[in-house]
C-alpha cells in the first residue's frame, strides 16, 4: 500500500510486531492452563495406578495369606509295623473296607503309641484324632509298607499349629517350639488340600469337594445356557420377524443380562425348590439357577458374533441353492462359533464365581463328602470360602485364602482361553 | 429313575431310528433325474430322529416332576406309612431319610421310624421306574414308527425339519420371556400375600425395621416391617459411599487411558483393570470383611471415634466401589469415543488444551452416555449381595455415619430366607417384598440408562 513508506513518521501500529497477546498477564495465564493440564493428567495418572495398587493389594493380600494355606503344620512319627502287629495283605488293605479293618486292628492306637514313644505324651495328645486315616491311606497306596518301618508326617491339632506360628497358650508354643528345634514338628506343603473336603478342622479340611461341586454345578449349566443361548441368538438374529413378540424378547433378554443375580436365586427358591423339594442343594437345581442367569449374556455375546460374519456370505450360500436353515448351520454359524465361545467361556467365569443365588436355594450346607451326582448335596467353590469366611479361627483365614488362590486360578485360566481364543479367531473380512 | 437315563435311552432309540431312515431313503435313490427324491437322505434321517426323540423329551420333563409325587403317593398309601406323624418337620425327616436308603444316596437312617418306610420307597420307586422306561421306549417306537411310515421319494423331509428346527429356535427363545415371567410371578406372588398381612404403606414407610421369626404367622406386628431403614442403607453403601469412590476414579482411569496413556500402556492396563471386574464378589466381601473393616475401625479410634463398628457401611461401600470402577470407566470410554473426532479436533485447533478440551467440549458431549453408565453401575451396586453380606450388618440402622453398621436389602433377604422357618410366615415373604422393589428400581434405572443411551447414540449420525 502506498502507506508503507511513511511508516517512519507513523510509528505505532508496527511498534509491537508479536501481537498484543504475549503480555505478562497472559503469559500468567498460560502457565496456570498448563499447570491444570499437568495436574489434570496427574489426576487421571493417579486414578489408574490407583485402581492398579487396589488390585496388586487384594491379590498380594490374598495369596501371602494363601501360601500359608497349602501348608500344614506335621508331626514326623516312625511307625514299626512289624511290631505293631498290624496285619493285611495287598488285597485286604486296598479293599474298600480296608480303613475299618485298620481301625478295628487297633490302627489309631498304634499310632498313638508310637508317637508317644518318639515325641513324649503330651505332643502326642495333639495329634489330630483323624490323624491314623493318613497312615491308613498310605497302606492302601503300598500294601508292602505292612512289613516294613515307615515315617509318616501326621496332622496336629489346630491349637499345635497356631503354636508353632508363636500365637495360643505359652504352654503350647514352648511344646511347638521344642519338637521344632528337635525337627519332628514342621509345616509341611500339604497337596491333600486339593484333595479332601470340609472338615471342622482347619488343619484337615480341603476344597476337592467343592471343587467337584463346582465342577458339576458348571456341567448343568454349560448343557442348559449355551444350546439355548446359541439357539435363540441364532433366532433373533438370522430369522427373527420385527414384530413385537420379537420385540418383547429382545427386551426380556437384555433385561435379564442386568437383573441382580440374588433375583435369580429368590425365582429358584420359589419355582425350583417348589418343583423339587428333594434336591435342595444339589448341582441340578444350582445349575439350572445359573443356567438362567448366564443364558442372556450367551445371547448378547452369540449375537455379536453372528453379526460380524459378513452378508456376502449369505447371499452366496442363498445364491447356489441354499435354505434359509441351510444358510444359518452350514456357513454361518460354524464361523461364528468362535466368538460365541468366547462369550460362553466370559458368561461361564461369571457363573463360577456366583455365590449369591445358590445361597438362596440352600447350598450353603456343610457337605463333607464330594458329590456323587447332580443330584446329592453339594457346595460350590465360592460358597465354601463364603462359608469358611465365617470361622474365624486363625487356620481358616489361610486356608480360605488358599481356596481363593484356586477360585482365581480358575477364573483366570478362563479369562485366558476366552482373550487366546478371541485373538486367535478374530478375523476382518 | 433319574431323567438323564431316560434321556439317554431315548437318545440311543433316535440314533436307531436315524440310522433306519437314512437306510430307507437312500433306497429311494435311482439316479433318474426324473423319479429323484424330494429330499437327501439325511433329512429322512432327521426326521425320523427328531419324531423319535421330541415327545420323549416332553414326556420325561413331565414325568421328573410327575414321578416324585406319585412314588411319595403310594408310599403314604403303604400300612407302614400310617404310624408317622401327621405334618410337619418330622415328617418330611423321615420320609426323607427313607427316600435317600432307598436310593442308595445313603448308607442308613438315623431315626428308626424312617426304617419301615424303607421298603415302600423301594417297591414304588421299581414300579413306577418300570413305568417310566416302558412309556418312554413305547413312544419312542410309536413316534418312530410313525414318521418311518410316512418316509416316501415324494415326501418333503426337508420342510417339516426345517419347520421343525425354527420351532426348537422360537422356544429356545421363549426361555428369556419364560425367566422374566417366572421370576415376576414368584415375586408378586408371594409380595400379594405378604401385603396381606403388612400393609404396603407400613412396609414402604414404615422406619422401624426387625422382623422376628419366632412369633407365630397370626400375631404379625406391622410396625416391625418398615423398610426404610433397609433402603437407606442400600443407597448410603450402593449409590453414595461406592459411588464416590468409583465415580472419580472410574471417569479419570478412563480418560487417562483413552487421551493421554501410550496405546502400548493401554493395552496392558486395560484388561488389568477389567480384571477387578472379574473378581468374585465372594472374594470382595472376604477381603471388605477381614482386611479393611478392621483397618477402618482402628483407624477411626485412632482419631478418636469410638463409636466405629467392624460392620461399618463404609468398608462394604468402598470395597463395592472398587469393583465397579472398571464398569464405570469402560461406559465412559465407549461414550467418550462416540464423540466426534472434528469436535476434539476443532477445540484444540483453537489453542484449548487437553484437559480444557476434555472438560469443555469431551465431558459435556458424552454426558448422556456417562449418566447412563452411571445408573448402571449403581443399579449394579444396589443389587450386589456377597459383599455386604459379609462386610455389612444384618442390624437394620438409619443413619447418615458411615462408621456405624448399616444394613441393605439384599443383605436381609438373604438373611430370611437362609434360616429354617415356615413358608407362610410374613418375615419369609417380606423377602420376596424386598426383591420384589429391588428388581423394580433396578429395571427402572436399566431401563432409563438403556433409553438414555440410545437416544444419545443417535444424536451424532
Amino acid at each position: 500500500m502506498s502507506s508503507i513508506p511513511m511508516s517512519e513518521t507513523a510509528p505505532a501500529p508496527a511498534a509491537q510486531p508479536l501481537g498484543p497477546t504475549r503480555t505478562p498477564a497472559f503469559e500468567q495465564r498460560l502457565a496456570k492452563r498448563y499447570r491444570a493440564e499437568r495436574n489434570f493428567k496427574r489426576l487421571g495418572l493417579g486414578a489408574v495406578v490407583f485402581s492398579v495398587a487396589v488390585l496388586v493389594f487384594l491379590l498380594g493380600n490374598m495369596l501371602m495369606n494363601g501360601i500359608g494355606g497349602f501348608q500344614r503344620a506335621e508331626l514326623e512319627v516312625t511307625i514299626d509295623f512289624p511290631a505293631s502287629g498290624i496285619t493285611g495283605d495287598a488285597t485286604s488293605l486296598t479293599a474298600p473296607s480296608a480303613s475299618q479293618t485298620l481301625e478295628m486292628q487297633g490302627l489309631p492306637d498304634v499310632v498313638t503309641f508310637f508317637a508317644e514313644e518318639q515325641v513324649g505324651k503330651d505332643a502326642a495328645a495333639q495329634i489330630s484324632p483323624e490323624a491314623w486315616r493318613d497312615v491308613a491311606a498310605a497302606l492302601a497306596e503300598d500294601p508292602e509298607l505292612v512289613g516294613r518301618t515307615a515315617t509318616f508326617n501326621l496332622p496336629v491339632s489346630s491349637a499345635l499349629a497356631a503354636g508353632l506360628q508363636a500365637e495360643g497358650p505359652a504352654e503350647t508354643q514352648a511344646l511347638a517350639d521344642r519338637l521344632a528345634a528337635e525337627g519332628k514338628l514342621a509345616r509341611n506343603w500339604d497337596w491333600g488340600f486339593l484333595a479332601r473336603s470340609d472338615a471342622t478342622s482347619p488343619q484337615s479340611v480341603g476344597i476337592w469337594g467343592a471343587l467337584k461341586g463346582s465342577m458339576l454345578t458348571m456341567l448343568v449349566t454349560l448343557v442348559l445356557a449355551v444350546p439355548i443361548g446359541v439357539l435363540s441368538a441364532l433366532y433373533l438374529e438370522e430369522y427373527a420377524p420385527r414384530n413385537r413378540w420379537t420385540d418383547i424378547i429382545e427386551v426380556s433378554i437384555s433385561n435379564l443380562a442386568a437383573v441382580p443375580s440374588i433375583i435369580f436365586g429368590l425365582l429358584g427358591l420359589a419355582v425350583f425348590l417348589a418343583l423339587f423339594p428333594n434336591l435342595r442343594s444339589a448341582p441340578l437345581i444350582g445349575g439350572m439357577t445359573l443356567a438362567l442367569m448366564t443364558m442372556p449374556v450367551i445371547v448378547i455375546s452369540g449375537r455379536n458374533a453372528i453379526k460380524a460374519v459378513p452378508p456376502s456370505i449369505r447371499d452366496g450360500a442363498l445364491a447356489i441353492g441354499a435354505s434359509p436353515v441351510q444358510v444359518v448351520f452350514h456357513h454361518v454359524l460354524p464361523l461364528a462359533l468362535p466368538g460365541m465361545l468366547t462369550g460362553t467361556i466370559i458368561g461361564m467365569a461369571r457363573a463360577l464365581g456366583e455365590t449369591a443365588p445358590l445361597l438362596l436355594i440352600g447350598m450353603r450346607i456343610f457337605v463333607a463328602t464330594p458329590p456323587e451326582g447332580f443330584a446329592s448335596p453339594a457346595t460350590v467353590l465360592p460358597m465354601q470360602i463364603f462359608l469358611w469366611s465365617d470361622e474365624i479361627d486363625r487356620g481358616f483365614v489361610e486356608r480360605t485364602s488358599a481356596a481363593i488362590i484356586v477360585l482365581l486360578a480358575f477364573l483366570l485360566t478362563m479369562n485366558g482361553v476366552a482373550i487366546y481364543l478371541r485373538n486367535k479367531f478374530e478375523k476382518r473380512w | 429313575m433319574s431323567p438323564i437315563t431316560l434321556i439317554l435311552i431315548a437318545l440311543g432309540l433316535g440314533l436307531l431310528g436315524w440310522l433306519a431312515g437314512r437306510a430307507k431313503a437312500w433306497s429311494f435313490q435311482t439316479g433318474d433325474a426324473a423319479t429323484r427324491p424330494a429330499s437327501r437322505p439325511i433329512y429322512h434321517a432327521w426326521y425320523v430322529a427328531l419324531w423319535v426323540v421330541m415327545p420323549v423329551l416332553g414326556f420325561v420333563v413331565a414325568w421328573s416332576v410327575i414321578a416324585p409325587q406319585l412314588v411319595l403317593q403310594s408310599v403314604l398309601a403303604s400300612p407302614a406309612a400310617e404310624s408317622l406323624p401327621a405334618f410337619g418337620f418330622e415328617r418330611d425327616a423321615f420320609l426323607g431319610e427313607a427316600r435317600a436308603v432307598a436310593l442308595g444316596q445313603a448308607p442308613g437312617v438315623f431315626n428308626d421310624e424312617a426304617e419301615a418306610l424303607i421298603a415302600p420307597f423301594r417297591d414304588a420307586f421299581a414300579h413306577y421306574n418300570t413305568i417310566g422306561i416302558i412309556v418312554t421306549v413305547l413312544i419312542a417306537i410309536a413316534g418312530g414308527a410313525l414318521a418311518f411310515l410316512r418316509l416316501r421319494p415324494q415326501f418333503g423331509a426337508r420342510t417339516r425339519v426345517e419347520r421343525t428346527v425354527m420351532m426348537i429356535l422360537l422356544v429356545a427363545s421363549l426361555v428369556a420371556i419364560l425367566t422374566t415371567f417366572g421370576i415376576f410371578a414368584s415375586l408378586v406372588f408371594e409380595t400379594v400375600r405378604f401385603f396381606g398381612m403388612v400393609s404396603p404403606v407400613d412396609f414402604l414407610f414404615g422406619t422401624k425395621w426387625g422382623p422376628d421369626t419366632m412369633t407365630s404367622a397370626s400375631s404379625v406386628d406391622p410396625s416391625r416391617y418398615g423398610a426404610v431403614p433397609l433402603f437407606w442403607g442400600t443407597i448410603f453403601i450402593g449409590a453414595i459411599i461406592a459411588m464416590i469412590v468409583a465415580i472419580p476414579l472410574g471417569l479419570m482411569s478412563a480418560i487417562y487411558l483413552t487421551q493421554y496413556a501410550d496405546p502400548r500402556v493401554r493395552t496392558w492396563i486395560k484388561p488389568l483393570l477389567e480384571l477387578l471386574a472379574g473378581v468374585p464378589t465372594v472374594v470382595y466381601g472376604y477381603f471388605a470383611a477381614l482386611t479393611l473393616a478392621p483397618m477402618i475401625r482402628d483407624a477411626a479410634v485412632a482419631v478418636g471415634i469410638t463409636s466405629a463398628s467392624t460392620e461399618s457401611a463404609l468398608a462394604a461401600g468402598i470395597v463395592m466401589g472398587v469393583m465397579i470402577i472398571p464398569f464405570v470407566s469402560s461406559m465412559a470410554d465407549d461414550s467418550m469415543a462416540a464423540v466426534p473426532g472434528a469436535m476434539r479436533d476443532g477445540s484444540l485447533a483453537m489453542g484449548a488444551t487437553r484437559s480444557e478440551t476434555i472438560r469443555r467440549v469431551l465431558f459435556p458431549a458424552a454426558l448422556p452416555g456417562i449418566v447412563a453408565g452411571i445408573m448402571l453401575a449403581v443399579s449394579r451396586a444396589i443389587g450386589e449381595t456377597m459383599i455386604v453380606v459379609m462386610a455389612a450388618s444384618p442390624a437394620a440402622n438409619l443413619t447418615a455415619n458411615p462408621l456405624e453398621p448399616m444394613s441393605t436389602v439384599t443383605v436381609q433377604i438373604v438373611k430370611l430366607l437362609t434360616g429354617e422357618q415356615s413358608t407362610d410366615h410374613p418375615a419369609t415373604l417380606s423377602a420376596y417384598a424386598l426383591g420384589f422393589v429391588l428388581f423394580m428400581v433396578t429395571l427402572a434405572l436399566n431401563f432409563i440408562a438403556l433409553r438414555v443411551v440410545k437416544r444419545f447414540r443417535e444424536a451424532y449420525e
